[in-house]
């Protein structure tokens, strides 16, 4: 007993460092693995409340362009709310989900990152404000990413610029469909994979996201093809997208939530279970 | 509480807010950003109190990860450096380190930068794999480590010299 007590002081350094040690590696590797269930993140209210502070003194500086972007989809919307004003074309009315598929919550970007291989984003807007994992996240060039995390009053979003981001696209005039990845090299460009080879494709048409995504709503633009790689082993083409958006200058966001996200995946698992 | 105590819990705080808040937005060419946090662990008292460092270069870690989304990548560099410092002592200063003052927020001589560069080294390094955590990236992540070093030291030096205690 006496020589247990001894070998645990004469070594208390390299225990507690052992101990520290798979503590902080079992962070690590559970951040890598699974999905939404990070212990560590930026949505608590100490990090949170203190990008709020530092972004309020930023907001300032950016005053300008996220005006100029504003008047810009301003007028994008007036004119599509013009070309809807024929009477020809009147939706009728679901009763059951009420007038619109989707709702819109308007959020603000506290914190964003670019420069590792898995990014994140942090947004002033949490669960209080209705805000649940797996969200869309857009703006008005494109689509940002999808909500990971909540807090009261904060959320984080794994950026469309992260290793672990996967979301369905597809070729806007044509319907074909791939998975939209990051490859981790440039902020500008993300790779679309999966692409079947029938596509009729050209560098310069635009990708938007595709009809089989339960998160993001059909037809948001994403961006246009730069790159088209053949890939001699199977019968797919790997894109490099260029994106709409500049991920390194964001501000105000949208975050997209889908009222029929819930019955699709309901639909979706009893099929599964038969 | 002595002051060598007080000095270390603002050089914490100090250090951590500079991090978060000027250096963490530091983005040269796009990826390559300086973590000079770690000149907490690097000018700690050489014969202070061992599980303290260990603890309080955990911490340190911790709350990094809390504010850069990277599970606990800042935490395992961040101990690996506080655990390996004394064979850097002993690789820089020669086998009496102990015995020797070494003061290392002083004049920099040769001995004194080998132990900030290879502290640097095995911090960015293990915090560049852990966060990229795939070996097919080994060559970008060595060269970040590169040149994030390089930053590093720098921006390390300049905080050594500007916050030196000059007694003459």
């Amino acid at each position: 007993m006496q020589q247990i007590f001894n070998f645990i002081f004469k070594n208390s350094n390299r225990i507690l460092f052992l101990l520290l040690l798979s503590i902080s590696l079992a962070l690590t590797v559970q951040s890598h693995s699974f999905h939404r269930s990070k212990i560590i993140s930026s949505a608590n209210f100490l990090s949170g409340g203190v990008y709020e502070k530092l972004n309020s003194f930023d907001e300032y500086l950016n005053l300008k362009t996220e005006n100029e972007a504003l008047a810009q989809e301003n007028a994008l919307l007036r004119n599509a709310l013009f070309k809807i004003e024929d009477t020809a074309t009147v939706k009728q009315i679901d009763s059951v989900k009420g007038v619109k598929p989707t709702d819109i919550i308007v959020s603000k970007v506290i914190r964003n990152s670019y420069n590792v291989y898995e990014n994140y984003l942090t947004l002033n807007s949490g669960a209080k404000d209705g805000v649940k994992p797996d969200m869309g996240v857009v703006n008005s060039l494109g689509i940002v990413g999808i909500i990971e995390n909540t807090s009261t009053n904060y959320s984080t979003v794994i950026s469309i610029l992260n290793k672990r981001s996967q979301i369905n696209a597809k070729i806007k005039k044509s319907n074909h469909f791939g998975s939209l990845n990051w490859n981790g090299k440039s902020t500008g460009f993300v790779q679309l994979t999966d692409l079947p080879r029938l596509a009729m494709i050209k560098i310069g048409d635009t990708i938007v996201t595709g009809g089989q995504s339960v998160i993001f709503p059909e037809n948001i633009n994403i961006g246009t093809i730069s790159k088209i790689y053949r890939d001699k082993q199977t019968n797919f083409y790997t894109l490099d997208v260029k994106l709409f958006n500049d991920m390194t200058n964001l501000g105000h966001v949208y975050i997209i939530k889908r009222k029929d996200r819930q019955e699709i995946i309901n639909l979706e698992k009893r099929e599964k279970d038969e | 509480m002595n002051s060598t105590l007080l000095v270390n819990i603002l050089r914490f705080i100090l250090l951590l807010a500079l991090q978060i808040i000027v250096f963490n937005n530091m983005n040269f060419l796009g990826y390559i950003s300086p973590f000079p946090y770690i000149l907490f662990i690097i000018l700690y008292p050489v014969n202070g109190n061992k599980a303290g460092l260990i603890a309080a270069s955990f911490a340190m870690g911790i709350i990094m990860d809390l504010f850069s989304n990277s599970g606990g990548t800042h935490a395992t560099a961040s101990l690996m450096l506080a655990y390996l410092r004394p064979y850097l002592f002993k690789f820089a200063f020669g086998l009496s380190y102990e015995y020797q003052t070494i003061r290392l927020n002083d004049v920099l001589t040769p001995q004194r930068f080998t132990f900030i560069l290879l502290s640097v080294i095995i911090h960015h390094f293990t915090l560049f794999l852990l966060e990229a955590f795939q070996l097919s990236f080994l060559l970008d992540t060595l060269i970040t480590t590169l040149l994030s070093t390089l930053f590093t030291i720098l921006i390390c030096i300049i905080i050594i010299y500007l916050i030196k205690p000059n007694k003459r």
